[in-house]
């Protein structure tokens, strides 16, 4: 599903990212691990369609409708509600059954009762878990979190594991995460930055 | 083709209901467009030219065009949204085709006052001034919206846009004036349509290259 040779992404005069080798079959979780600053968001932008590579190469059998992504932002829109940022993702995604799709996230993201409510009165958990919703809308084959569990309460994070055991069977993954231990048990395959 | 307007529909109407809740962008146009012809109105000698209120008028719309497309891709700015629109599956052209439409429909709103507060000011408008509003309407926005998003990428992104927005913005001042002085506006009118085509291909063609990091 993705397979990158040599690697690398600059910005500027400054190299984050240098001769990473990387092959991860379908099917396939990648746990990415690293300190703060050692290239972790940048392999999954770059994973993610979201950079071009400065060198090496990197091919992602997944085409960008069907690829899922969480970042360190929501990527929603503080000004809509939680019902109009999924329908605006569910519209240029064309999500089949568009509504009921939308419905069954809010309720198994426990936001069905804030569907009407401005992102910007949601909470840090709040939004999280409505990112989650956006990342997952259109069912993608492949999955790129980065730090999923972040800003997520005990409730949440317990969520958010029932999500992956669930999805694991039906997608890939590459995931970063500052608690390896808590989706040590889900990876196939590790990378750790220095 | 049909999937390529469905999504510049999507994304358009996003932005007007950002506006509508905001208020962010379309106040601060009229406010500005406004108070620049108020000021003009006392500034100018009595005995002044009709020429120089137009071009008055051209630098007020100008300048206000100029405050909207500051505010384009604020939202996406902010928290990384641009993000969230390059992840979607659709034509990434088409993202700047539906802000250049939001753009441009907040800035007929600014002008939809400013030009009787014109003609109350100062002179009539007639139908050749509306014809050069309308096409250098189109061109400001189309040109404004690409690099807007260039600028909005940049550290000093206040400074950026208007550095490179208003060398580009000459042309469409020189047909709008022609065209609002002139006895013979067809001359700039199809100035300003070319000025119009050929920079609405170029922006369309190179945003994609534009927002890719």
């Amino acid at each position: 599903m993705i397979q990158a040779r040599g690697l690398g992404r600059r910005f500027g005069e400054k190299r984050v990212l240098d001769g990473v080798d990387l092959d991860l079959a379908r099917g396939g979780f990648l746990l990415v691990t690293g300190p703060n600053g050692s290239g972790k968001t940048t392999l999954l932008r770059l994973i993610a369609g979201l950079l071009v590579p400065t060198a090496g190469e990197l091919r992602v059998d997944a085409p960008r409708e069907r690829v899922g992504f969480l970042g360190h932002e929501p990527l929603v829109y503080r000004e809509l509600t939680a019902l109009e940022n999924l329908d605006l993702y569910g519209r240029l995604y064309r999500v089949p059954e568009r509504r009921e799709r939308i419905g069954m996230l809010l309720e198994r993201f426990g936001l069905w009762d804030a569907r009407n409510r401005r992102a910007e009165t949601f909470s840090r958990g709040m939004l999280q878990r409505l990112a989650l919703g956006r990342a997952l809308l259109h069912d993608p084959e492949l999955l790129v979190l980065d730090e999923p569990f972040s800003a997520l309460d005990e409730g949440g994070a317990a969520l958010l594991d029932r999500e992956l055991a669930e999805l694991r069977l039906r997608a890939t993954f590459v995931v970063t995460s500052h608690d390896p231990e808590r989706v040590a048990h889900l990876a196939t395959d590790r990378l750790a930055f220095a | 083709m049909s999937r390529y307007f469905a999504d510049v529909a999507v994304l358009a109407r996003k932005d007007l209901r950002l506006e509508l809740r905001a208020r962010s962008t379309v106040p601060s146009m009229l406010l500005f467009v406004i108070t620049a012809l108020v000021v003009f109105h006392f500034a100018l000698p009595a005995e002044s030219s009709e020429l120089a209120a137009k071009g008055m008028l051209w630098v007020a719309i100008v300048f206000t065009a100029l405050l909207g497309l500051g505010r384009a891709f604020v939202a996406e700015r902010e928290e990384r949204l641009i993000d969230g629109l390059l992840l979607a599956p659709c034509d990434r052209s088409a993202i700047w085709l539906a802000k250049t439409l939001s753009v441009l429909g907040f800035l007929v709103v600014a002008e939809l006052v400013a030009l009787p507060a014109f003609a109350l000011f100062f002179s009539g408008i007639d139908g050749a001034t509306v014809a050069g509003v309308a096409l250098a309407d189109l061109g400001i926005c189309a040109v404004g919206t690409v690099l807007a998003a260039m600028a909005v990428a940049g550290r000093a992104r206040e400074l950026l846009l208007p550095l490179l927005f208003l060398p580009l913005a000459i042309p469409i001042v020189v047909g709008g004036v022609g065209a609002s002085v002139t006895d013979e506006p067809a001359r700039y009118l199809g100035f300003l349509a070319l000025y119009d085509a050929v920079f609405a291909i170029i922006s369309w063609a190179s945003f994609e290259y534009v927002v890719t990091e």
